[in-house]
């Protein structure tokens, strides 16, 4: 495997090598410049499947949910891909990517492909990782590919919704309906789940979803899709019959219909903004690290004020025009 | 742009002790990795099935249980057949000087037993990945 080529990994994606998979999705998340054409012969073939988004507060299901999502479409016969995003550390950078923990029976299935990312302070960074982690399953022939991200940060709720089909998970005794309001997810589901309906405070959750649902505006504008709020418990093992009937009627309002044809363009133009901003803040990152200790020297000591010296830094490294 | 050094961290068998294996993850995170920890409990199998689907830089296996001499054998095999000659594997945890130089034979590249400081740990495993250069 040692430095072959990213352009020669392409068939070798293609014909569903592991190997080859794992190691192009590295190199694409090193936005190596050396993986460029064979990231574009990649998106060229893509776009065949369906791509989940999963996210959700901390603690509310998603993993487990996911293993059990995967062990359904599984037995209809699907290929699973899951791209699981965990934050790193603001600190260090680094990170614990705990989630294969919950898919552990998954992993010595062959139509189970489960790659682990970190959130790397984001800046498109990981936005544009992940999509091209799942253009790159796409290809290898997985046909449902999984993004599992934790709902707290903006980019984490980006991905999401950068997805064909969203799903928002909510648990029950997590807050209550105000904080359904706060969290700011509620808007970009397609799909509600509200998971561990074995516990008896379920069914308030599912009640005030509903009516968060009913009050918002935002349900009434969708002609083509009713967004539906689901309860599933991955203890008991119930739910997610109609969960996949849902995912599955989502998937054909996505690639059949008008409401599909507007929101595909929306991916679109969201993947190239992502990437263009993560192109940009790279070389800028690169460019100003050297520059930028001088400046803020004269920043500390008052001698100018933030807005000139972040124009002069902005011209220095991106070139003359580049500030506002 | 360098990337992280990417790390799964693995118990294989019946072994149930992960105090160790969580302090070790914590340092390597805190010295800016990223680390996937496997679990309890996994068989070769899936150890190495994982680290190819991550495809890490280094493959960490904690052993208290002294299966040592199993264990290895057959994740070099599975290595091996999968064709992942540039996975550094290393092992820690406690075990006899005879199988540190024995498992070191099948291929393990260092053995991090249960005295090494951290600031250890994390100089190995850089120096171990910027030895096996870029891949």
């Amino acid at each position: 495997m040692s430095r072959v080529p990213s352009l020669d990994l392409v068939e070798r994606v293609a014909a569903g090598t592991v190997p080859a998979i794992g190691r192009l999705i590295s190199r694409a998340e090193a936005a190596s410049p050396e993986a460029r054409p064979a990231l574009a012969r990649i998106y060229a073939r893509a776009g065949r499947a369906h791509v989940v988004g999963l996210t959700g507060v901390p603690g509310s299901g998603k993993s487990t949910m996911v293993a059990s999502l995967t062990a359904h479409l599984r037995k209809a016969g699907q290929k699973v891909g899951i791209v699981a995003i965990d934050p790193s550390s603001p600190y260090s950078g680094g990170a614990i990517l705990g989630d294969r923990i919950r898919m552990a029976d998954h992993v010595l299935d062959t139509g189970v492909y489960i790659r682990s990312m970190a959130t790397r302070g984001s800046m498109g960074g990981m936005a544009r990782a992940a999509l091209d982690a799942v253009d790159i399953l796409d290809v290898a022939g997985f046909d449902t590919i999984i993004i599992e991200t934790v709902g707290v940060g903006q980019d984490e709720v980006e991905i999401a919704k950068a997805s064909h089909t969203t799903i928002v998970v909510s648990a029950p005794g997590l807050g209550d309906e105000i904080q359904a309001i706060k969290a700011g997810i509620l808007e970009i589901a397609d799909i509600h789940v509200v998971s561990k309906c074995d516990r008896s405070d379920a069914n308030r959750t599912l009640t005030d979803l509903k009516s968060m649902l009913t009050l918002g505006a935002l349900t009434t504008r969708r002609q083509d899709w009713q967004i539906p709020v689901l309860g599933i418990s991955a203890y008991k093992g119930e739910g997610f019959e109609a969960l996949i009937a849902k995912i599955e009627a989502h998937r054909r309002v996505f690639f059949e219909t008008e409401t599909g044809v507007r929101r595909r363009l929306a991916v679109a133009r969201f993947r190239l903004e992502k990437t263009a901003e993560n192109l940009l803040i790279q070389r800028f990152q690169a460019a100003s690290a050297e520059r930028a200790g001088p400046l803020a020297e004269r920043l500390s000591l008052r001698e100018s004020d933030p807005y000139t010296l972040a124009a002069t830094l902005l011209e220095e490294t991106l070139g003359p025009g580049a500030s506002p | 742009m360098s990337q992280p050094i990417r790390v799964l961290l693995a118990k294989v068998g019946l072994d149930g002790h992960d105090r160790g294996v969580k302090v070790v993850a914590r340092t390597l995170r805190d010295a800016g990795m990223d680390v996937i920890y496997s679990g309890l409990h996994r068989t070769p199998e899936e150890v190495v099935t994982a680290a190819i689907q991550e495809d890490v830089d280094v493959l960490g296996v904690s052993l208290l249980s002294g299966v040592q001499l199993t264990v290895f054998p057959k994740i070099f095999k599975l290595l091996g057949d999968q064709g992942a000659d540039d996975l550094i594997v290393i092992a820690g945890g406690v075990m006899p000087d005879e199988d540190v130089a024995a498992i070191k034979e099948m291929g393990v590249r260092e053995v991090l037993l249960q005295d090494t400081p951290p600031d250890e740990i994390v100089a190995t495993l850089k120096r171990l990945v910027e030895e096996r250069g870029e891949r």
